[in-house]
């Protein structure tokens, strides 16, 4: 029986704002294990970045109970128990890509000789090997992304929390992260979770998927995926990645996202 | 060759028809004149016959032009010099519209251009100065030509060296190292309280919109006649502009980039020294350019005020007052190349420092 | 709603710089006591009277001529030099100010008109572009201030004097942050705008009037906000050189020449009240000019 490393209980927050609160989560209860792959699906204001920020520490839940790792988020944002990957790549353009992938390593006090051997580590985890010396905007959308991945690797953090990480790249380049995604799990078997707007993806990617909706946001179905770990892209094509995604968005349409 | 650049072809050769007129009966005297009148007026042929027609030759016309004209004013000038003057100048600006329209150059030549016409542009300014004060006759008092103005310049080193130290070196300089340091670590201080920002970045910004340079008086009257008020006048001019822009540059960065480092839970230094303070480059280098104007500025207008009997504006003045205009040229130049140089150079840091800024990056790029 | 923002403007803008500001007084006040003591004391020993510190404070808050002139000082100054005597009269602030800001407004709406001629035709004229524009750049570094005195002089050779020769200076001054600023508004528009004139086969006046020319309001209103700033600085260093008979600077200028620290601060005073109320007064314009243009804040 793995253990539970994220564990949320009838988690509750309200965004107050100028014209009225805002219910981002509703009594939101989900347990997360080690090693999984969750996925969180939804519209726009579905909670599913709140959620995500939640665990990380960078939210503050107005009511329930919330722990990661065994104690509380913040706790766990001190003992730097998490990677975190943004939409925006966020790299520094003043560093280079290898200054960039060390930086926590350099907030969090490691070793002068220890970094560059995990620096190029990880950069050849996501492939990105060569690309030390070069400038953030001299690399393409997906490559920047690659390297922010990279960075959320670097340090030994056993949670991976990423917020639609692919968003803003074309569907070819996305299909090939996806895959290298995949890949890293398993090679660092590390717990992720993963907000999304797409149901293939989601679908491709996840051990788990939780499915939310808005107003206000909660979780509305919660499915455990039945693909096989090994899955080449063209796994997308097969009836049960399409019955999975049926679920899936039946899911969505029963908590009204497509109105 | 559009209208507008057939007109000034046309006008050009006009000129040059009455210049030679003029001068044909003065060929023996002046037969340099009197050959470029000619050449100028075969310039005539090309309005009809498209010869010829490349703004180089335009140029070379001019230049020529320019170098035989300036031979011939220090004579008094012959009839057929002004319409020739005329003739010219439209064919150097002729050179200058062919050639800035012009659309198949090699890559190398369009970055000598871009080089090339700035300075013969200047040169040309430089020129008709000359000419036009020395031809006209216009008296020193009011306009002395550029070689009068070098002469005073080559003869007056050693005064203008010793205002130069006592303006850019002792005021200006220490007032500005003062008042942007200051200012720079005071943002820093306050960057913590959002209330203390709130009040003061309005006011600073106030601040720098008055004419602080009024306050030189009551700074000669704290610090004494020397440079130290000087001094003073342009901390107070410095210190503003720096503030406020290293206090907005120190606010502007995402929130990606701040919750970034609040999930590897950095101290506050560690997120000022790695993340705020380079965005804040931009800003901080922006001030510290327009301070290096402000600081010159304050140092020489704080000396209209009153100095000791050395200084760049407390010499402008007195020779100003005893219409050595000459005199005041030169100085002026001495300020022109210093706060060019001065502009340069934290412009040339600037650009290492923020390479990677979008501004400074197109050559940069892949 | 209303009263929420109305709650916030308060919290946020209102109540920091009223804080700064009594800040600002009570170090003044402080610094008052403390520079002009030396004086008093001396003072007090000279006239051999005994003193307390209280009587200290009261007596270094209001001589003649102080170090430093406490803030109600200057203000009595002020009004009495407003309010107390004939507008016409040589005395009068408002007399003087009138003066400053009748060639600063004249120099800078001269500045305005020729810098948007200036930058109209470098971006209309490649030859003029090529030519001028490092210039004009270059000049922003040049401490060009430091010419007034000789226009001044020279035009007063020429029989221009009073007005004129100072509204060209600030003309001068204000007309290279207008050039610089209305170029690059004027060559902001997006190149997808551009493109999309050119699908309709825009003539170049078209282009110019219907896109550059809106886009460029933002960058105008910012720079004029500089040159009328300069413009006053200009008006004032103008009055300078000619032994300064009226206007703000020649208030400066005599009250530096006599020791009369208090005329020299409320001329300063007034300067900085011109100053701030004319860029509010073009902020309020730029405002609401940009709001019917449909710019957001």
């Amino acid at each position: 029986m793995k253990n539970s490393i994220i564990s949320a209980e009838k988690l509750n927050l309200i965004f107050e704002t100028a014209d009225d609160d805002v219910v981002a989560l509703k009594d939101v209860s989900l347990n997360i294990d080690e090693g999984e792959f969750v996925s969180f699906i939804g519209p726009s204001g579905c909670g599913k970045t709140t959620f995500l920020r939640a665990i990380a520490s960078l939210e503050k839940p107005t009511s329930g109970n919330l722990t990661v790792n065994g104690s509380s988020p913040e706790d766990a944002r001190k003992n730097r128990a998490y990677g975190y990957v943004f939409q925006a790549a966020g790299l520094y353009p003043w560093r280079n890509i290898y200054r960039n992938v060390s930086l926590p390593l350099e907030i969090m006090g490691y070793k002068k000789n220890e970094i560059p051997g995990i620096v190029e580590k990880v950069l050849k985890l996501v492939d990105l090997t060569g690309f030390e010396k070069k400038f953030p905007w001299q690399l393409s959308g997906g490559m920047q992304q690659r390297a922010s991945i990279a960075r959320a690797l670097s340090f030994d953090a056993d949670i991976l929390l990423m917020d639609e990480p692919f968003g803003a790249l074309d569907e070819i380049v996305r299909d090939h992260l996806n895959e290298q995604l995949l890949q890293l799990w398993k090679t660092t078997n590390k717990t992720i979770c993963f907000v999304t707007h797409s149901i293939p993806e989601a679908v491709y990617l996840s051990t788990k998927i939780v499915v939310m909706s808005p107003r206000p946001g909660r979780i509305v179905d919660v499915i455990e995926n039945t693909l096989p770990t090994d899955r080449p892209l063209e796994i997308r094509d097969s009836k049960e990645f399409i019955s999975v995604s049926q679920r899936v968005r039946e899911g969505l349409r029963s908590g009204h996202s497509y109105e | 060759m559009n209208k507008f650049q057939k007109a000034q072809q046309v006008i050009a050769s006009i000129m040059a028809l009455l210049a030679l007129q003029s001068s044909i009966f003065y060929a023996f005297n002046y037969p340099a004149l009197f050959f470029i009148s000619l050449i100028a007026t075969i310039g005539v042929i090309r309005i009809f016959y498209d010869y010829l027609n490349s703004g180089l030759f335009d140029f070379l016309l001019s230049i020529i032009g320019m170098t035989i004209l300036m031979i011939h004013v220090y004579d008094s000038p012959p009839n057929g010099f002004w319409p020739l003057l005329i003739s010219i100048w439209l064919y150097g600006w002729l050179a200058v519209e062919k050639i800035t329209h012009e659309k198949n150059i090699a890559p190398f030549f369009r970055k000598l251009f871009f080089i090339a016409v700035p300075i013969f542009f200047g040169a040309w300014i430089l020129f008709a100065w000359e000419v036009i004060t020395i031809g006209l006759n216009i008296p020193m008092v009011i306009l002395p030509s550029p070689s009068l103005i070098s002469i005073q310049f080559v003869n007056s080193l050693e005064t203008l060296w010793a205002d130069f130290v006592q303006t850019f070196v002792r005021a200006a300089l220490t007032g500005y190292l003062i008042g942007c340091g200051s200012a720079f670590i005071i943002a820093i201080l306050i960057d913590k309280s959002l209330f203390l920002r709130r009040g003061l970045l309005p006011i600073g910004n106030f601040i720098s919109a008055i004419p602080i340079v009024g306050i030189a008086p009551i700074m000669i009257m704290w610090f004494g006649f020397d440079w130290q008020s000087k001094a003073a006048v342009v901390v107070i001019m410095t210190f503003f502009p720096m503030l406020v822009n290293t206090v907005t540059g120190l606010s502007v960065n995402n929130p990606i980039d701040r919750d970034l480092l609040k999930t590897y839970a950095s101290s506050y230094t560690q997120s000022l020294i790695l993340m705020r303070l380079p965005a804040a480059a931009p800003f901080i280098f922006n001030a510290l350019k327009i301070n290096s104007t402000l600081a010159l500025i304050g140092a020489i207008i704080a000396e209209f005020f009153g100095s000791p009997t050395v200084g760049l504006g407390f010499r402008i003045s007195v020779e100003v007052g005893r219409l050595n205009l000459d005199m005041v040229w030169a100085e002026i130049v001495v300020a022109a190349i210093v706060g060019s140089a001065s502009y340069g150079v934290i412009s040339f840091i600037e650009k290492k420092v923020t390479f990677w800024h979008p501004s400074n990056r197109s050559t940069l790029e892949k | 709603m209303s009263e929420n923002t109305f709650i916030n403007y308060f919290k946020n803008s209102f109540l920091p710089i009223l804080s700064i500001i009594i800040i600002i007084f009570a170090v003044w006040y402080i610094f008052t006591v403390y520079l002009n003591s030396s004086i008093q004391i001396d003072s007090y020993e000279r006239q051999k009277i005994d003193w307390d510190f209280s009587d200290l404070v009261r007596d270094t808050m209001s001589q003649k001529k102080p170090l430093l002139p406490a803030p109600h000082q200057i203000v009595s100054e002020m009004w009495k030099t407003i309010f107390m005597i004939k507008i016409t009269s040589k005395k009068s602030l408002i007399f003087h100010s009138y003066i400053t800001l009748s060639s600063t407004l004249l120099g800078f709406t001269i500045g305005t008109i020729l810098g948007i001629i200036l930058a109209v035709s470098i971006v209309e004229n490649k030859a003029m572009d090529a030519s001028l524009m490092p210039w004009i750049i270059a000049s922003q570094t040049i401490p060009i201030l430091a010419i007034a005195p000789m226009i001044i002089i020279i035009l007063n050779a020429f029989g221009l004097s009073g007005l004129l020769p100072k509204a060209l200076i600030s003309t001068y001054l204000s007309f290279f942050p207008i050039a610089v600023g209305m170029v690059k508004g004027l060559r902001s528009p997006e190149l997808s705008y551009l493109d999309l004139m050119h699908t309709y086969n825009s003539s170049r006046l078209n282009i110019f009037w219907k896109l550059r020319l809106p886009s460029s309001v933002p960058y105008l209103f910012a720079s004029m906000k500089v040159a009328i700033a300069i413009s006053l600085v200009g008006a004032i260093v103008g009055e300078l050189p000619t032994g300064a008979v009226a206007g703000l600077g020649a208030r400066l200028l005599t009250g530096s020449y006599f020791g009369l620290t208090i005329q020299i601060w409320s001329a300063l005073v007034m300067a900085a009240i011109l100053a701030g109320t004319l860029i509010f007064i073009l902020n309020f314009i730029s405002r609401i000019t940009l709001k019917r243009m449909g710019v957001q804040e």
